[in-house]
């Protein structure tokens, strides 16, 4: 009886141990392709394009932000250019919010405050009610969320259309729904952009630990870009 | 001997209130979003209920503001708001009780409860009482 159960105490630690040293092996992540970038490196988030090559680059490349022309909170106009060499963290909200906004705008505060002093990083929100959310409407909330300096965080609206359509490109969803609350349906994603103009990634704005997660991968996409070349907008 | 316990302790526990009214779990569904979790608020945007000094103000004012929300600016400790607070048409009077009673007791409020039938007549003057 005891020899028969030391055999199997042996053959049992035997099968644990070697399972401890195939199973890594059964898990593999993908090659980094790209060996200067040994440390995480963000995702290319969205649908790729298909563009014209120039020269001999690949055919497809990744979804980039479309053109847009818009108005902040202090009157000025905000387009793209107005990102140039930075990188921007993005949300859709109405002043008159009844369920989600607070709390998607007090965690999109949480990573302003981190970064409101790093002229690299940019935020904006967009409202998805222009009717209602004037420019003074869109400054009194603004300062009454803290935010003196509407370059640092733009609250933008435009013609309703662009702005849905705008949503869509930042993979956020929003659309008038009389059935939701306050009359739109939209969701409290976060978008984080490149200096390319590319999402690189979506965070629920709802949830600690995205917000959390998007704080920690600031500063990886700020290194990617100081050590990328400069291109063209 | 144990089986009798058992029995007593859930005959007990479906005596007290569902869950569904408790004060707690009513703040957290419907107020917490924008009153924040410990009612501190947000910024000058959404005024506290911890140690606000409207509360005490506005004592018989409460149940309808729950019931219809508003519109108007107001002044708590000495801060102006003026976003709009939506109404909560959803919930019955012992509801606005349940949470009423919550928020004068938590985070440093020391407020006067409320009883139902009390809610249910304050609702009057805003047409909001259920009966329930």
């Amino acid at each position: 009886m005891t020899i028969s159960f030391r055999r199997h105490t042996f053959a049992t630690t035997l099968l644990a141990l070697s399972s401890l040293v195939l199973l890594p092996a059964c898990s593999s992540s993908p090659p980094d392709t790209d060996p200067d970038t040994a440390t995480t490196t963000l995702p290319y988030v969205g649908a790729r394009d298909m563009q014209d090559a120039p020269m001999s680059s690949p055919a497809d490349t990744v979804y980039t932000i479309p053109a847009f022309t818009l108005t902040d909170q202090a009157r000025q106009t905000v387009t793209n250019a107005t990102f140039k060499n930075k990188i921007y963290v993005t949300d859709f909200f109405f002043a008159t919010c009844p369920d989600i906004c607070p709390k998607m705008q007090s965690a999109m505060l949480r990573v302003y405050e981190k970064y409101k002093n790093d002229p690299r990083v940019v935020f904006m929100s967009h409202t998805i009610d222009p009717a209602h959310d004037s420019i003074p409407v869109l400054r009194d909330y603004a300062e009454r969320l803290g935010v003196t300096d509407a370059s640092r965080w733009h609250f933008v609206t435009a013609p309703h259309d662009t702005i849905f359509a705008l949503a869509k490109s930042y993979m956020t969803g929003a659309q008038k729904d009389a059935g939701a609350p306050g009359g739109f349906a939209h969701t409290g994603s976060f978008a984080l952009v490149d200096a390319q103009r590319h999402v690189r990634g979506l965070y629920d704005g709802l949830n600690k630990n995205e917000v959390d997660r998007l704080i920690r991968e600031i500063p990886v996409l700020l290194k990617e870009s100081a050590e990328s070349k400069p291109q063209q907008p | 001997m144990g089986v009798g316990l058992l029995a007593a302790a859930t005959a007990v526990y479906s005596c007290s209130p569902s869950r569904r009214h408790d004060g707690a779990q009513l703040y957290a569904t419907h107020c917490a979003s924008c009153h924040g979790t410990q009612g501190e608020g947000l910024r000058r945007l959404i005024p506290p209920l911890a140690k606000s000094d409207y509360l005490p103000a506005n004592y018989a004012y409460l149940p309808c503001l729950i019931r219809k929300g508003q519109r108007q600016s107001i002044v708590v400790n000495g801060i102006e708001y003026n976003q709009y607070m939506p109404g909560n048409e959803g919930l019955t009077d012992s509801e606005i009780t349940n949470l009423l009673n919550y928020v004068q007791q938590h985070w440093g409020n020391q407020g006067d409860a409320y009883t139902m039938r009390e809610v249910s007549g304050l609702l009057g003057a805003c047409n909001g009482s259920d009966g329930q």
